[in-house]
This record gives C-alpha cells, structure tokens and sequence, in this order.
C-alpha cells in the first residue's frame, strides 16, 4: 500500500540558529527515509511567504504557522506521513550541533569540540561589545547575522574599532553608504554587504580557499571572483599578500569607490604586496574618475580587472575605461587575463592558461559536434557562482551570441522564468530566487541536481556547462554531489541517439580539503571536459555554439 | 582602539565572530583566535526598535 504523503510545519518561539546552521539540519532531515522535503527557517515574513507557496501552513495541525515570526523557528516537513511525524514529534534532536564539527582552539572557543549549539552559549559573550571586552586585541568583526540586523552589528563593530567582514546581504544602499563613511573616517574598512571571500594576512574569511601568500594583492567586489582570481594565482605557483572584498555595489556611483578605495591604500603600504589586482563589474561613471585618478598615482602595478567591460562597450552603452593599457594600469575583462598580467608584473614566469591553443580548442569542438544530432543547438550553463555566470556571458557576447539569463548581461535577454531555460540559458543558481530558504549551491547540490536533470530531459540541449567551487564553507564534496546526475543524464540522451557535452571548471587549490586533483578526475572519469578556469570552460563552449550556429545556417 | 585596514596587514588578525558559526570553526581550524558572539535578534527582532533603543542608549 502506498504510504500518505503530508506537509507540516512545527515551530519553536524565540529560537534563533544562524541560516548555515539551520541548512545543514535541513540536509539531514532530508536526507531520512521517508522524508522528501524539509527546511529549517527563521520565520521571516519572505520565508514563510516561500514556504506558503510551496503548500506550507495550511492544515489544521499548522496552528502556530500564521503567528510566527522572524524571533521563531520554523520547520518545513514534507513526506511519508509516519516519517514526518516522526521527526516533527522531536525537532530538538536535530538542532544539536554535531560534536566535531567545533574543533576550537584559542582565546572564547566557547563552541568546544564538546560543546553543542546549546552548551558553547552560555560561555560565549552576547554582543561584539562584550566580545571585545573578552579580547581586546580583536582587530576583524565578521558579520553574518539576518540583512535587517546586520547595519547595526557592524555600527557596534565599527564603534568598537573592528575592521568589518560583512557577509550579510539585503543591507539597503543608505545603510552601506553610511557605514564606509564612518569606517573611512577612522581609516577602518568594511569590506561588504554580501562579501562572500577575503583573505587577510594568510586568514581565508567566509568562502575561502587554501592559497599560497605570495606578492599579488587582490580587491575585489565579488567573492568567487575573488576565489577564482587567487586559485588561478596559486596554481601557476605563485601566491597572494591579502584579498580585500569590497561588497559588489561599492564601485557604484552611489557609494562612491570607499572600500576599494581604501584597500588600494593598505595594499600600496604593504610591503608584502607588488602588485595589486583590482575585479569589478564596469564602476558607475563618477566612481570610474575617482578610482582612475587614484591608480594612476599608485606606486605598484596594477591591473584592473572589468568583467564583461568589454561586451558592455561592444553593445555601445559603455562605462569605465575598455580594456587595454590607461595611463600606468592595465585593464582587462576576463579573470584569466587579470592572472596573466598579474603573474607578468610580479616576474612570475608560468600560467596555465596556454594549455590549448585556439585552434585545439576549435578541433576538439568540431569533434564534439560532429556527434551530434541536427536537433541539438543549445547552450545551457547552470551556475554556482554568480561571476562565472556574468563572465560566461561575456564571453559568448564577444562573440556575438546571445543567451538567456536570469542575470543577464546588457545585449543578452533576460530569463522571464529564472526555473525554466529558453534556447541557451545561463543561470545564475546561486540568485535570491533559489537561496531563499535555501542553501546556497555552494553548499548544497540539490537545486541544481533537479535543474541538471531537467535540462538533460530536453533533446535540443547540445553543451550544459557547469562550475564547481571548493574552499572552505563549501560542499565537502562539489563534484560528487552531482557526478552521478551527470552520468545518469548523459546515460538519458544516448538512449533518445543524443551525445550531450558537459563542460567545466573547478575552481580550487591542491591544498584545499576537497582536493583539486580528485575532483578534476571525477569529473574527467565522467567522460566531462575539465578546464582550468571558467573562462576557459565559457570559451571551449563558445566555439561549440559557433559551430552549431554555423551547421544551422547551411542549406 | 580602532585598527586601520593598513595595520591589520601588518599582523595576524584576531576576530570577533556575529552569525553563522561555521565561519568561526573554519579560523579556528586554520589557526586563527576568535570569540564567537552569541547572537540573538535584539527587542524582539524588531529592528526599527533596535534602532530606536541605540538612539537612547
């Protein structure tokens, strides 16, 4: 017989878990038999209007489900009924923190390896106040409380003379703006809202991978840039002095360049750093004057990366410099070049950007279509990272295709339904859409597994190209968490006569705990092209979808 | 005391942990010192009235 499926919801008042916490309790409610959904929230007005979308709160049982509030926990269960029961008759054994995940050491590791959520409480300070009072040697807040709360901790963090990492996003422009003006006045930095990396003094803070210290500063508005940036870095042998993140709006004109602004002068001080890479999407135009002004008197070289700078120009509504030499800095619009530049201006002889020519890339395309049927013609590209998203594009824009995305590009279209691909799509997994009371991709696979597997249903898909993202905070396992899907979507189209390309990159160290090698090798086990790099990935794919343009137009 | 960005280059970080914990686990492991805050939403999750207590205080 089969089993009853239900959706219900529990909540716990006035329990707050931090979003990281509460994914990984998801996970492994979702991960018990019987259990084909669950999410753990905070009860925010915007996740409980997702849950409510998604068939939450409506039964008899669902009584707490309305008043709840953003103080409140909120469970999500969906299931076999005896399954869902089960877990919702005893929630507080899934919010105990798993012993070993607290190795702690030093100075208020109150979350001991014993300790669980629960027991590192009490020992532990309740604001950044007070913290500071515990060590007043604190020198870097790192901030990733709710957005609606995260201007007044790093107001407290400021006040207190801490430097701030803030991960939070959802922090309103004003709120920004008023928070580097006050960091700027006593020479602090707040690198952020929504800073996803930075590397200080050796410290890999929130997504970070393990890099080589070496003579290559980094400033960059965006965090898998960033990691994308120091990994290529590392891999060619050499390494970086800090990575500085800036939040991705501070070159805009409302902002004003304060951050960016700001590490440029640290990285000009430090004795560590040669050169100094600077990654953004093209600045606004009064923030293009100030930075210009300022790189021109710099002391050391430096290369100013403008993703999609270059596309943006060729669709005539450009901002910012184009790539090429300006005065002392060196412009580019791909990451791989940014490297490339870098490793040359620090005296550093190797990059691995040359391992196939242009013309090795076409034959290995032209082999690659020759397989397919007439039907496929399509690109799709299911992101992890938002850059390699943006950066995809303007690849593909430079040479004047065009696809859909939900973070289009200016000259590409944009994606009306972000869970449906059109023609080509790029997707951006990791936007607001898929991460609210949701893990980020990053972390969890499970989005883009569903997503693979629908594209893969899809006959006109010739290329599905793919990053993985290692580091710190990420999935222990990028690539297994979706390899089999791979296989078994591949496995689908050879059965309807189709040969589907997968594409793609991984971005990672040797040193990283994922382990680059490995995950390549999965990858490359799979029968899956692995470059290096995602604009390298972007540019295989690009040639593929010239070559599938090209058979279409012949008669 | 506030720590310029261009001093904080010069030595090795200590840090003050708001949020997500796995942040805090990963310095640790790495070899960093942290105090972790435990945090909770202030008055009630009402930001508009946190704002309006840090006026007062």
């Amino acid at each position: 017989m089969k089993a009853t499926m239900i959706k219900l919801t529990v909540v716990r008042k006035n329990r707050y878990f931090d979003s990281v916490f509460l994914m990984q309790v998801a996970r492994r409610i979702s991960g018990e038999p019987g259990i084909s959904d669950a999410s753990a929230l905070l009860a925010t007005p915007a996740n409980k209007k997702v849950l409510a979308d998604l068939g939450y709160g409506k039964g008899a049982e669902d009584k707490d489900f309305a008043d709840a509030g953003p103080n409140d926990l909120l469970i999500a269960l969906e299931g076999e009924e005896a399954a869902v029961r089960t877990v919702a008759s005893d929630p507080e054994a899934w919010l105990q923190r798993p012993a070993s995940a607290s190795p702690g050491t030093g100075a208020g590791a109150g979350a001991g390896a014993k300790a669980g959520a629960e027991a590192g409480s009490a020992r532990e300070p309740k604001s950044i106040r007070a913290a500071t009072e515990v060590r007043p040697d604190s020198t870097v807040a790192v901030i990733s409380v709710p957005g609606q709360h995260a201007a007044r901790e790093a107001r407290a963090a400021l006040e207190r003379g801490l430097d701030v990492f803030l991960f939070s996003s959802n922090v309103s422009v004003e709120d920004e703006l008023a928070l580097k003006d006050a960091a700027r006045d006593q020479g602090l930095i707040v690198m952020g809202p929504d800073c996803g990396t930075a590397y200080l003094c050796g410290a890999g803070i929130g997504f970070a991978n393990a890099v080589r210290r070496g003579p290559i500063g980094i400033v960059a508005s965006s965090g898998t840039g960033m990691q994308e940036l120091s990994c290529l870095i590392h891999a060619a042998g050499s390494g970086i002095s800090h990575g500085i993140g800036t939040g991705s709006r501070d070159l805009s004109d409302a902002i004003g360049g304060i951050s960016t602004l700001t590490a440029v002068d640290a990285l000009e001080a430090d004795p560590a750093t040669k050169v100094i890479v600077i990654l953004s999407k093209p600045p606004g135009r009064r923030a293009t004057g100030s930075l210009m002004e300022r790189l021109a008197k710099c002391a050391k070289p430096v290369i100013l990366c403008l993703l999609g700078a270059a596309a943006v120009s060729a669709a005539g509504s450009a901002v910012g410099p184009a790539p090429g030499p300006a005065g002392g800095v060196i412009t580019t619009s791909l990451i791989d070049d940014a490297v490339e530049a870098a490793l040359r201006e620090a005296g550093h002889p190797g990059f691995a950007k040359s391992q196939r020519s242009a013309d090795t890339l076409t034959a290995m395309a032209a082999a690659e279509v020759s397989k397919m049927r007439p039907g496929q013609r399509f690109v799709r590209g299911l992101f992890a990272g938002g850059t390699f998203c943006y950066q995809s594009q303007a690849i593909f824009n430079r040479a004047g295709l065009v696809v859909h995305s939900n973070s289009p590009l200016a000259g590409m279209k944009e994606l009306a339904d972000p869970t449906a691909s059109v023609e080509s799509s790029f997707v951006d997994m990791g936007a607001e859409v898929f991460v609210e009371g949701r893990p980020h991709p990053m972390i969890d696979a499970t989005l883009r597994r569903r997503r693979l597997e629908e594209e893969g249903k899809d006959a006109a898909v010739a290329v599905i190209l793919l990053d993985f993202i290692l580091g710190a905070i990420s999935s222990r396992d990028p690539v297994g968490d979706l390899v089999g899907t791979v296989r078994a979507v591949q496995e689908m189209a050879a059965r309807r006569g189709d040969h589907l390309c997968f594409v793609a990159s991984v971005c990672g160290t040797d040193h990283d705990a994922q382990g680059l090698a490995a995950q390549n090798d999965a990858l490359t086990d799979a029968g899956v092209f692995v470059f290096p790099s995602n604009a390298q990935a972007a540019a295989f794919c690009r040639e593929i979808a010239l070559l599938l343009a090209a058979r279409k137009e012949k008669p | 005391m506030a720590t310029p960005l261009k001093d904080l280059l010069r030595g090795k970080p200590v840090f003050v942990n708001v949020g997500v914990r796995d942040f805090a686990d990963a310095l640790r492991e790495a070899g960093y010192d942290v105090v972790h805050v435990d945090w909770s939403p202030p008055a009630g999750g009402d930001a508009e009235m946190a704002a309006l207590l840090d006026d007062l205080i």
